[in-house]
C-alpha cells in the first residue's frame, strides 16, 4: 500500500454533438480499450472500478446495472457515484489509499443526442414543492444568477464574451473538440439573450463523448508509466442544495474544494505555482465566477483587468481552458471532468500536440454540475511525486 | 501512513412507511438527526457526508442526490451520492469507511433514505426502467416475475419445499414485532404465509417486502477520535462489493456467485478464514423470503441448498446458534431500498452494543455481518462488523 497516487491511463473518444451510429457501452468501450492500452494494462488486473451518472441523462434507471461488460469488470468490486468525473477521480484516490484497491479505473460518458428534452429534464431537478411549479427553464436560473454575479462583482458583458471567443478559439487546436470556432467577442455580443444578460453563444452545447482514466499506487504508477501523473490535490463539495438559501454570487463549493486541494498539494500561491487551469465554462460568466472562487483574483476588478490583457489566453500568464473547455469542446455532462483530466495528463506528458505549453509541472481541473446544482470538485495534477501524499 | 482502523459510533433512523407525510429530504434530515443524536456529536464535527438511494425514478427526481444533499446534512461540506440498486445500503457505509481509512476525512455522516409513495399508484411501474430497453422493456417484466424465475431455479435446483421458503416470513415478521420502526411485523404461521394469494408463482404475498418510505443514517470515526467520543464503537472490520455482468439471463441463479465474492473481499480484510465459526450473527439482504437462504448460502454461512434446513433446525432463531436478522429485515421493518439495507448496519450497531433491547440476541455477540444486494440480481455488498478493533 502506498499514499502517493498517479494517473497512468487516460483513453477518450472525440466528443460529437450526436453520435447515432453508437450505443453508450460502443462509446465506454472504445475509452476503456485506449486507457488501458495507454497504461500498459489488462482489464484483469483492476482492482476496482468507479462510475459517473445519472439515471435520467440515461433512460434507465439503476444505471449501474450496465457498466460492468463494457468495461471488463464483471464480477469485480464496481460503484456508481451521480456526480462528475472528478469526484470519481477522488473516490479512486481514497481506495486506494486505504488500502483496498491498487489499480481503479474511474468512467464517465455522455449521451446527451439520447435526451430529446433537456431542459424539461433539469425541472425534474428542482424542488417539487418550491421550485417546480415556476415553470423556469434552467438557463433562467444561470440568468438570474449571472445578472447578480456581474452587479455584485462589476464583471461586464464583455469579459464573458471574450471567455466565448478565448475557449472557443482554443478548440481549434484540440482534435477531439465538437464546437471549434474562430470568433470575436462582437460575435458573442451580438448573439440573442436567453435569459438576460445570459446570451445564445455564451452556453456549452451538450455532446457525446467518453472518457476512462486509469489510477495506480506508487509501485504500480512507476513501474507502468514513465510518465505518471501524479494526483497532487483533490477536493470536492456542496453547497446549499436549495435555491434560495445558497450563495448566487460566490461559488462556495469550487472555494471549498479548492481550499482541500491546494492545502493537499502544498500550494501557497495558487496563480505562479499553477501552469494550467481548466475550469467549468458551462456558462461563460461560470469561467469568471470559478476563476474568483479559486482564489486566483481577489475582486471582479482585478479579474476583468487580467481578462482585458489577455493573461488567460492560451499564450498569456496563466492560461485557462486550453482545451476549449465545454464552450469549445462541448458540454459531455459527467464526463465534463475527465475530459479536464484528459488535457492536464496530456499536457504534463507534453503530448497535447498543437496546442501544447511549454513547461507544465503543475495543473488544476474543476468542475461544476450545471444547474440546478452546487456540487464541485478539484484536481491537482503534476509531473513530480509530491512529497506529501494528496 | 498506513490505513486508519473506522468504527460506526452512533446510529438512526425513521420509522418505515407505507406513505410518509413527510418530504425526501425531511426524511433525510430525521435520520441523520437522530444518527448525530446517538454519537452526541454536532453536524460541525462531520467532516463529511456520503448518501446512498436507490433509483430516482422513486422520488420523482432528477439529480435525487443534489435535491437531498442539505436534508442529509451535505451543504458546505464534502459530499458524495453513491449507488448500486438495492445494495445500496450497506455500499455507503464502505464508501464512507474507505473515505474514512485513507486518511482524508475524520468522521463520516452516512444517510440513506428512500421514498417509494411518491410515485403513484404503486412504484413497481419504476421498475420498469431497470430492464434492458431492447431486449427485456418490450417484454414488460416487473421484479416480482424475475424473482420468481430466481426462486423457482433455486428450490429446482436443490429440491426445497415451499414450506422451507415461508419459514423466512413467519421469523422475520416475528422478529420485526420487537423494532419499534416496523412496518409489517406479525406473529404468523406456515399456513397463513401459503395461503396468502399467488403474486407470480411460486411468491406468495406474505413473502415480499413491502415499499416503504424512510431513511437510515450512522456516524463512522477514525480510530482516535472513536475510542475519544464513544465508549462502545462498532469496529469494521471488512467491506467487499461485487457487481456481475449485466446479462442477468446468462447467469445460474441457483447461487449468486457475486455475494461469494463480495463476502470473501470482507473477509479477507476481517481476517476471517471459517466464516460459519467466526460469526455470531447475520443480517442477510431478505426482499423476498428466499433471497435470506441464497444470501446465507453467498456468504458461507450455510453449505449450497442446506440453508432451509438449517433454519428449520432452529439455527438462525433469535436465540440459535447463528441468529439471522433479529431486526425483522425487509420483510418486518421495511424496504425503503437504500434505508433498508443501512437499517441492517444500524441493527449490528446496537446488537454489538447491547442495545437491541427485546431484539438483542443472547451470548453477547462480537462480530455481525450484514448483507445487501441490487439491481439485476446482480450485485452483493458487505461489511463485516464486530466489538473488537480490528488488527
Amino acid at each position: 500500500m502506498s499514499d502517493r497516487v498517479a494517473i497512468i491511463g487516460v483513453g477518450f473518444t472525440s466528443l460529437q454533438p450526436s453520435t447515432p451510429h453508437l450505443s453508450f457501452k460502443e462509446l465506454m468501450f472504445e475509452a476503456a480499450q485506449k486507457a488501458y492500452l495507454d497504461a500498459g494494462i489488462q482489464p484483469s488486473e483492476i482492482d476496482s472500478f468507479v462510475t459517473c451518472a445519472e439515471d435520467l441523462n440515461e433512460g434507465l434507471s439503476i444505471f449501474d446495472e450496465y457498466t460492468p461488460d463494457q468495461l471488463g469488470a464483471v464480477q469485480k468490486p464496481m460503484h456508481t457515484l451521480t456526480q462528475d468525473g472528478l469526484h470519481g477521480i477522488a473516490d479512486a484516490l481514497m481506495q486506494i489509499r486505504s488500502g483496498i484497491a491498487e489499480l481503479v479505473v474511474v468512467e464517465a460518458h455522455s449521451k446527451a443526442s439520447n435526451i430529446k428534452t433537456p431542459e424539461w429534464l433539469v425541472d425534474y431537478a428542482l424542488d417539487p414543492v418550491y421550485n417546480r411549479p415556476l415553470g423556469l427553464n434552467p438557463h433562467a436560473l444561470a440568468g438570474l444568477e449571472m445578472n447578480v454575479f456581474l452587479h455584485e462583482t462589476g464583471i461586464r458583458a464583455e469579459h464573458c464574451a471574450q471567455v466565448v471567443a478565448k475557449n472557443r478559439s482554443n478548440a481549434l487546436r484540440n482534435p477531439v473538440a465538437a464546437y471549434p470556432l474562430a470568433l470575436t467577442p462582437m460575435y458573442v455580443e451580438s448573439s440573442t439573450y436567453v435569459s438576460y444578460p445570459l446570451r445564445e453563444a455564451e452556453i456549452a452545447e451538450r455532446v457525446d463523448g467518453c472518457a476512462v482514466v486509469v489510477l495506480a499506487d506508487e509501485k504500480k504508477a512507476l513501474k507502468a508509466q514513465s510518465k505518471p501523473a501524479w494526483v497532487c490535490g483533490v477536493g470536492f463539495a456542496n453547497d446549499s442544495g436549495t435555491l434560495e438559501s445558497r450563495d448566487w454570487v460566490r461559488a462556495d463549493y469550487a472555494r471549498i474544494a479548492v481550499e482541500r486541494a491546494y492545502r493537499q498539494a502544498s500550494i501557497q500561491n495558487p496563480r505562479e505555482e499553477i501552469r494550467l487551469f481548466e475550469v467549468d465554462d458551462t456558462y461563460a460568466y461560470k469561467e469568471l465566477q470559478h476563476l474568483i472562487a479559486l482564489g486566483l483574483f481577489s475582486d471582479g476588478a482585478e479579474l476583468g483587468r487580467s481578462i482585458e490583457a489577455g493573461e488567460t489566453k492560451a499564450d498569456g500568464k496563466m492560461p485557462v481552458n486550453v482545451s476549449g473547455g465545454a464552450l469549445g469542446m462541448g458540454l459531455p455532462l459527467e464526463a465534463s471532468g475527465l475530459y479536464r483530466i484528459v488535457e492536464l495528463v496530456l499536457q504534463l506528458r507534453g503530448q497535447a500536440g498543437a496546442r501544447q505549453l511549454p513547461d507544465v509541472r503543475l495543473g488544476l481541473a474543476q468542475s461544476w454540475r450545471g444547474v440546478p446544482t452546487t456540487s464541485g470538485a478539484v484536481v491537482i495534477l503534476g509531473t513530480e511525486r509530491p512529497n506529501e501524499p494528496a | 501512513m498506513s490505513r486508519r482502523k473506522v468504527a460506526v459510533v452512533g446510529a438512526g433512523m425513521t420509522k418505515f412507511m407505507r406513505r410518509a407525510l413527510e418530504t425526501p429530504k425531511e426524511l433525510a434530515w430525521l435520520a441523520a438527526k437522530s444518527a448525530l443524536d446517538s454519537a452526541e456529536m454536532k453536524l460541525d464535527q462531520i467532516d463529511c457526508v456520503v448518501l446512498g438511494s436507490a433509483p430516482d425514478a422513486f422520488d420523482g427526481l432528477h439529480m435525487k442526490g443534489e435535491y437531498l444533499s442539505d436534508g442529509c446534512g451535505g451543504w458546505k461540506k464534502p459530499y458524495l451520492r453513491c449507488y448500486v440498486g438495492g445494495g445500496t445500503g450497506v455500499y455507503a457505509v464502505a464508501q464512507a469507511w474507505f473515505q474514512v481509512a485513507s486518511g482524508l476525512f475524520d468522521t463520516a455522516l452516512v444517510v440513506c433514505e428512500e421514498k417509494m409513495s411518491s410515485c403513484l399508484p404503486h412504484p413497481q411501474a419504476a421498475f420498469l426502467t431497470i430492464f434492458d430497453h431492447i431486449t427485456e422493456q418490450p417484454l414488460k417484466p416487473n421484479l416480482l416475475w424475475i424473482f420468481a424465475l430466481e426462486q423457482t431455479r433455486y428450490m429446482q435446483t436443490y429440491g426445497i419445499a415451499l414450506e422451507d421458503i415461508a419459514r423466512v416470513s413467519v421469523k422475520n415478521k416475528r422478529n420485526a414485532l420487537g423494532h419499534p420502526a416496523a412496518q409489517l411485523g406479525a406473529d404468523l404461521t406456515i399456513k397463513e404465509v401459503l395461503a396468502s394469494e399467488v403474486m407470480a408463482w411460486p411468491v406468495h404475498r406474505l413473502m415480499v417486502s413491502p415499499t416503504s418510505d424512510g431513511a437510515a443514517a450512522v456516524v463512522l470515526a477514525a480510530e482516535e477520535t472513536a475510542r475519544r467520543i464513544c465508549d462502545r464503537p462498532a469496529w469494521i472490520q471488512g467491506v467487499g462489493w461485487c457487481l456481475d455482468t449485466a446479462y442477468w439471463t446468462n447467469r445460474d441463479l441457483a447461487y449468486p456467485e457475486y455475494v461469494e465474492k463480495a463476502a470473501w473481499m470482507a473477509y479477507r480484510t476481517a481476517g476471517i478464514r471459517e466464516p460459519r465459526k467466526e460469526i455470531n450473527i447475520a443480517e442477510p439482504y431478505d426482499p423476498f423470503a428466499y433471497k435470506e437462504l441464497h444470501h446465507l448460502e453467498g456468504l458461507q454461512l450455510a453449505p449450497k441448498g442446506q440453508a432451509p434446513r438449517l433454519l428449520a433446525d432452529g439455527v438462525f432463531e433469535r436465540n440459535g446458534d447463528l441468529p439471522v436478522t433479529p431486526s425483522g429485515g425487509l420483510l418486518g421493518v421495511g424496504n425503503p431500498i437504500a434505508a433498508a439495507g443501512l437499517m441492517k448496519i444500524c441493527e449490528l450497531f446496537w446488537q454489538l452494543r447491547g442495545e437491541a433491547g427485546t431484539r438483542q440476541v443472547p451470548g453477547k455477540p462480537e462480530r455481525g455481518v450484514a448483507q445487501a444486494w441490487g439491481d439485476l440480481m446482480q450485485v452483493g455488498t458487505v461489511v463485516v462488523m464486530g466489538t473488537k478493533e480490528p488488527a
